[in-house]
């Protein structure tokens, strides 16, 4: 059996407003070397805290977050720092790339706070595009890509400094069904060399990719225990649960 | 991605991990975003250090022309009064009475010949010559006047260098003719008018009184003795033998440049090695006294006005750098989500503002310079500068742009890496 890469146990988040809000409740999940998770919630469900939780972005108010067997609870902004630049990527929604900087060069970024050599910085930045099928845009600016692109870009800078795990937030959010596909593939490519990936999203499709899937409403995470996609009976329940979640998110949003 | 990366770290006894990877913010990383942030936009970089290029130039060259200015001002006393040291009896009382006793001796242009940096020296005195009446020919001309109160005065034959006298025609008198005391006379050029002496090639005699002289000479011009130019002037020993001139009234020293004060201690032991005190020594001011004060008019104006601009462009800075940290709060999230603490964050805010001031300063110490420089040759002034000036005004835009920079450096480290991500 693989290690765990993600132990969370009783994590609770509270927020500090008038009257007090628990964006997360008493959560336990583990997420082990290897395995493909999808968090799916509507907007306001502590989906976003979650991600933010376990991207040590955030602490949790109470509980223990392990990553790697390291329990993070423990350690200053320093090695939390550390530990965002050297064993978590993330992919955002929006990509956020750096519109004046190369291709390249927003790779590259993903290895300056990670106190790796800068000798080589170059040359794994380009494995890293090449790697997710941009070999031919290394020097293109983000402004000059398509979406799907530069989503690319993100992804290749999220797995330059090698994580233990990937954290994707929508990231098939800004782009069209075809586009989104593509990506979809490339996750699973990653999944199946091995790569640990957490995706949080409201979009069915790109929750049924993954092999595990976690709800959370209201703070409350439960894992889906309902089979994989390849089973098509269950599957349409399945769907209308979670069109029924994602219309309601849309209305919020 | 190969399985080799994702060795977990748990240790055996599932406490922290101790060697945890910390947050690693490289210098030369920084460096290199820093300029990488500044170059990424250049227009808008230049306009945020106009500034700060304004202030730093408008110092360098109100620092630089103040120096030139009080150099060109030094140097033009250089030529008449930084190279004069004269001479008088001080004033002393004895009693009631008040007296002046000259201990002036007749040998002084020798002795101060004798002191390095002295070019020339000689004494000079007004002699009293009584109601005795000068002219040029013992002949009485009914209808015109042909005597005159014409000043004499003595001087040794050192002195005419020593106040740089210039020759219409003739000669000088020279050693022998003072040792002789030969009745000999010079004439100043108004003094040869008025006793209608134009030529000396058959020396003409002159009288004073019932006194014979020969002229030999007649002045043209001198640059520092004008009361020659309408004076008999004759050789020391013949007014002490003839007209009873008792000692030298006052000593005329020409010096070297820059040897003034020097000379000035020495001479009155030189002359009156038993009573230095009763002689009184006027040397010129120091010529460092000179542009200090020059150069602390010109500067306190424009200085102020410098110090003002630099407060703007300051201002401009922290201004701009402000402005940035808020357009760019989703890349400060990306940072923090790639690894970086708010320290970096901070010191990268920083270096920047710093880069942007230091680099002011270096384009507004040329400008500076380059100002001075041309302003210096419309006026043929040699431009002069502080060695340190060059040096020391970048460092000054260096901190001026760190100071700048601190508030909006804070501001970006504060942001809440979840929260600057939303917003891109």
């Amino acid at each position: 059996m693989t290690s765990p890469v993600v132990e969370l146990e009783g994590v609770t988040r509270t927020f500090d407003s008038t009257p007090p809000v628990e964006a997360l409740k008493s959560t336990n999940l583990t997420i082990s070397s290897g395995d493909y998770v999808s968090i799916v919630g509507p907007s306001g469900s502590g989906k976003s805290t979650l991600l933010n939780v376990l991207g040590l972005l955030d602490s949790p108010t109470e509980g223990v977050y392990r990553l790697d067997g390291t329990d993070t609870s423990q350690l200053g902004e320093r090695r939390r720092a550390g530990l965002r630049a050297t064993r978590i990527g993330f992919v955002f929604q929006s990509f956020h790339l750096l519109s004046h900087r190369t291709a390249t060069e927003n790779v590259m970024l993903a290895e300056l706070y990670g106190g790796r050599d800068r000798k080589n910085r170059k040359a794994r930045a380009q494995e890293s595009l090449e790697k997710v099928g941009l070999g031919h845009r290394l020097d293109a600016f983000p402004p000059t890509m398509s979406g799907g692109e530069r989503q690319r870009v993100a992804i290749a800078r999220a797995l330059t400094a090698e994580p233990s795990l990937l954290l994707a937030d929508e990231p098939t959010g800004n782009l069209d069904t075809v586009t989104s596909e593509a990506i979809l593939e490339l996750f699973d490519e990653l999944h199946r060399s091995g790569l640990t990936i957490a995706v949080i999203t409201h979009d069915v499709d790109v929750s049924l990719r993954a092999q595990r899937r976690v709800r959370i409403r209201d703070g409350v995470v439960t894992e889906d225990t309902l089979p994989a996609k390849a089973d098509t009976g269950q599957r349409s329940e399945w769907d209308a649960l979670m069109e029924r979640e994602s219309a309601t998110g849309d209305e919020l949003e | 991605m190969s399985d080799e990366q994702l060795i977990p770290i748990a240790p055996l006894d599932g406490k922290p991990h101790p060697v945890v990877a910390t947050s690693h913010f490289g210098f030369r990383d920084l460096i290199s975003e820093a300029i990488t942030a500044l170059t990424a936009r250049p227009a808008r970089t230049l306009l945020t250090a106009l500034g700060t290029i304004l202030g730093v130039a408008a110092l360098v060259a109100t620092l630089g022309l103040a120096k030139t200015a009080g150099s060109q001002i030094v140097g033009r006393f250089d030529e008449l009064a930084a190279t004069r040291v004269s001479v008088e009896p001080e004033d002393r009382s004895f009693g009631a009475d008040q007296r002046t006793i000259s201990v002036i001796p007749w040998d002084s242009g020798d002795r101060l010949q004798r002191l390095n940096g002295v070019k020339a020296a000689g004494t000079k005195s007004d002699v009293d010559v009584g109601s005795r009446l000068a002219r040029a020919v013992p002949v009485i001309d009914p209808l015109g006047q042909t005597e005159f109160q014409v000043p004499v005065i003595a001087v040794s034959p050192g002195t005419f260098a020593a106040v740089r006298t210039t020759l219409e025609t003739g000669r000088y008198f020279d050693e022998g003719h003072n040792d002789r005391a030969d009745t000999v006379a010079l004439l100043g050029p108004n003094a040869a008018a008025r006793l209608g002496v134009t030529r000396v090639d058959n020396t003409p005699a002159i009288f004073i009184g019932e006194q014979p002289l020969a002229v030999i000479g007649i002045l043209e011009d001198t640059s520092r003795e004008p009361d020659l130019l309408s004076a008999i002037i004759i050789p020391d020993e013949t007014a002490r033998l003839y007209f009873g001139l008792s000692a030298p009234a006052s000593v005329e020293v020409d010096v070297e440049v820059g040897a003034a004060e020097l000379i000035g201690s020495q001479t009155s032991i030189a002359l009156s090695p038993n009573s230095p005190e009763l002689l009184r020594v006027q040397v010129p001011p120091s010529p460092r006294g000179v542009q200090d004060d020059v150069a602390t008019d010109v500067n306190s104006l424009f200085l102020l006005l410098g110090a003002i601009s630099l407060l703007v462009g300051a201002i401009g800075i922290a201004n701009v750098t402000l402005v940035s940290v808020l357009e760019r709060t989703g890349e400060i999230g990306l940072r923090r989500a790639l690894g970086a603490t708010p320290g970096q964050i901070a010191r990268q805010f920083l270096t920047e503002s710093a880069s942007l001031g230091a680099l002011s300063g270096l384009i507004g110490t040329s400008l500076g310079v380059l100002t001075t420089v041309v302003i210096s040759a419309t006026r043929e002034w040699t431009p002069v500068l502080d060695p340190w000036l060059p040096i020391v005004a970048p460092i000054i835009g260096a901190i001026i742009g760190l100071i700048a920079g601190v508030y909006p450096s804070l501001k970006a480290a504060r942001m809440e890496p979840v929260n600057a991500l939303r917003s891109f």
